[in-house]
């Protein structure tokens, strides 16, 4: 996987709680075999109207001082629902690096490491400021900085934000999950023979 | 020293631990199902990597098979779906429960009835509603697919241990109240992410008392709670459910194995991160008003206003339901019509709950503006439910009488609702959505969707008239 040490982008705001991942990826669109091509059918009911294809007006992401963005910023509860991948693979395939929210579900937020998507959780009155901020602002930016766990905007904003340390590590040095696991090969065998019984169906 | 049940059945299953680092499990069972498996099983093949317990991973097709003309997927992408799974099944030795087998169905519900499903296994699937599996005393819980490759690959997962919450469920509830009215009540209480973080323990003699199949119906909507998974301690109900059945121990193995499965409860002194109580003994049939499963009301109740929320988020958030959902502020909730129905789903579509459902529907018909349908969980449970004559009872209420899936309950296959009509359903999310763009979904019990089908508007199923003596809830 891609290292991930820093990211600037534009910020693109989801005023919502509880965005869940049927609202992120619907279900019909879980049909696909492979692992590309979600991010033409990001937040799809809200994105388009009725006909799945014109751009709806009114969805603030749809504005074209977001075109380009790659920072979702969100509010509380973020990608609840279900496990599916497929959320953060539109997410990620949409052009978005980093998700900052006040706070996520959990399977989602397990997910989006394994896809290289920083989510940085913050408290509500941090998150509130920067919905401000990015309202202010036309093309408002932050300057996303994993190695010193830092975010910053073009006006003196500057946020500390924190995370468990083997999951920024993991970002940090662009791991595989398989390859870490399969290093305790010798440990996983005297446990199968150990467990053998119990694990048998029969 | 104390230990809880989660904490044992962690404890005996961890390879390799290290300070600041995700523990290393190792994954008795994993389910498979057609949705997240392709690219899982793409990687492997990428990677030049075998399946590393093949004897320990079953599949089934649940979620894009139709429920009728099974046979003849007329959708494109998932009949690709579909012969995909199958394809690798046959080239990674996976043991495929399809369209021709009797054991087909519904993941969550044809798994414990094969017996795979036993009290102190890690189980897995790439679906959100394995925490149904915790009903046995296991520890389940659903996975993203590159975790479903994970597990193909090396039998293990990386997982940061959770923390635990003991959810003890008080009171005798009362007839007529379900199990599923016992999560939506809870959820309803305490909200959809009060539990984010938790593997959930369910105690309580409310919880004692529940059948097996009840038991699955409460472990399935933990995650709605945003638990990692929900689980309930093996008992006898549990080890007699279990005895027999194909993948459980036989003989003198199933006495052994019954000898440790007891040993995994809880013990006296051990102590909980947190800890919620629920009393059901007020309880009445709930039915989900909003676009979230916390957004519950009694049957007894009316559709709330935004104003009665104590914050602004919420007020917000019921305000956007509220619309979606066609609902004015004050309705009665038995004054809310229907026109669709949908009795199935791995929350509700076992044999206990045609039953119920079957026990409503006997002697009356189906409401002229609703179309409904019941969607037995599996193969099996057809089976067993066509020996009961039950699905007589409902073909000859009106109930269209289905082959098994996930179907209507997230319309990935043909069972999918129109916008704006308005469905009681058996399933687990009500999402703007979920069951079809535009559709509203309310959820209930069972015996609340069959009496909802034939009034056409939620009732109060506490005061049924019942139409044969013989037949209880």
């Amino acid at each position: 996987m891609e290292k991930f040490i820093r990211h600037s982008g534009i910020v693109a705001p989801v005023d919502r709680v509880n965005v869940d991942t049927d609202a992120i990826i619907p279900k019909q669109f879980l049909k696909r075999i492979e692992r590309t091509g979600f991010g033409q059918f990001l937040f799809f009911e809200w994105r388009f109207l009725e006909d799945g294809v014109t751009p709806n007006p009114e969805f603030e992401m749809n504005k074209p001082r977001y075109k380009g963005s790659s920072i979702l910023l969100a509010r509380a509860n973020f990608g609840c629902g279900s496990s599916r991948e497929h959320a953060p693979w539109a997410i990620m395939d949409y052009g978005f690096k980093v998700i900052i929210a006040p706070s996520f579900a959990d399977i989602f937020y397990n997910n989006c490491f394994k896809n290289g998507i920083l989510p940085i959780t913050l408290p509500e009155e941090q998150v509130d400021e920067l919905f401000q901020r990015t309202a202010k602002h036309d093309g408002y930016q932050l300057h996303v900085d994993l190695e010193n766990k830092v975010l910053r905007d073009d006006y003196g904003l500057e946020i500390r934000f924190d995370l468990d340390e083997h999951r920024r590590q993991f970002l940090l040095l662009g791991l595989d999950d398989i390859g870490l696991t399969l290093q305790h090969e010798d440990k996983i065998r005297a446990y199968e023979e150990a467990h053998k019984e119990r694990l048998a169906y029969y | 020293m104390a230990k809880t049940m989660f904490e044992k059945i962690w404890d005996n299953h961890v390879i390799h631990q290290e300070e600041g680092k995700p523990s290393i499990l190792y994954i008795d069972l994993h389910l498979v199902h057609e949705v997240t498996s392709p690219q899982a099983f793409e990687g492997l093949r990428l990677a030049g990597r075998k399946v590393r317990r093949p004897d320990l991973t079953f599949a089934t097709m649940d979620h894009n098979v139709p429920t009728k003309d099974r046979f003849n997927i007329k959708d494109p992408i998932s009949k690709q779906q579909v012969d995909t799974l199958t394809r690798n099944c046959q080239e990674f030795g996976i043991k495929l429960y399809d369209l021709n087998s009797i054991d087909q169905g519904v993941v969550h519900v044809m798994g414990p009835e094969l017996g795979l499903t036993q009290p102190g296994k890690t189980i897995v699937c790439g679906d959100s509603h394995t925490s149904t599996h915790g009903a046995f005393g296991a520890l389940a819980f659903g996975i993203g697919t590159s975790e479903v490759e994970h597990v193909l690959a090396t039998q293990c997962l990386q997982q940061a241990k959770p923390k635990t919450m003991e959810v003890h469920i008080k009171g005798k509830r009362k007839p007529g109240i379900s199990a599923k009215d016992i999560i939506l009540g809870l959820i309803k209480k305490f909200g959809t992410a009060f539990a984010t973080g938790y593997v959930i323990e369910y105690t309580g003699e409310a919880i004692r008392e529940l059948s097996m199949e009840e038991r699955m119906t409460v472990c399935n909507m933990s995650i709605e709670a945003g638990a990692r998974a929900g689980m309930i301690a093996p008992d006898e109900k549990t080890f007699e459910y279990l005895r027999g059945r194909e993948y459980a121990p036989k003989g003198e193995a199933f006495d052994r194995a019954v000898e440790e499965w007891k040993k995994l409860r809880t013990d006296e002194g051990a102590k909980f991160d947190a800890r919620v109580e629920f009393d059901v003994s007020d309880l009445v049939p709930q039915v989900t008003w909003g676009t979230s499963p916390g957004m519950g009301c009694d049957i007894t109740g009316v559709v709330p206003h935004p104003d009665d929320f104590p914050t602004e988020t919420e007020r917000k958030a019921a305000q956007k339901a509220l619309e979606y959902m066609g609902l004015t502020p004050g309705t009665k909730m038995t004054d809310i019509t229907i026109n669709r129905v949908f009795i199935g789903s791995c929350t509700n579509g076992r044999i206990e709950d045609l039953r119920r459902a079957a026990a409503v529907a006997k002697g009356y018909k189906v409401h002229p503006n609703v179309e409904a349908i019941v969607v037995p969980g599996s193969g099996r449970v057809k089976l067993q439910a066509e020996k009961e004559g039950l699905d007589k009872i409902f073909i000859e209420a009106g109930f269209e009488w289905r082959d098994a899936g996930c179907s209507m309950c997230l319309a990935m296959n043909p069972d999918v609702l129109n916008p704006g009509d308005r469905c009681a359903s058996t399933s687990n999310r009500n999402f703007e959505g979920r069951q079809g763009r535009g559709g509203r979904t309310h959820l209930v019990s069972p015996e609340m969707a069959a009496a909802a089908a034939i009034k056409g508007h939620f009732v109060d199923v506490r005061f049924w008239e019942f139409k044969d003596e013989a037949v209880t809830v």
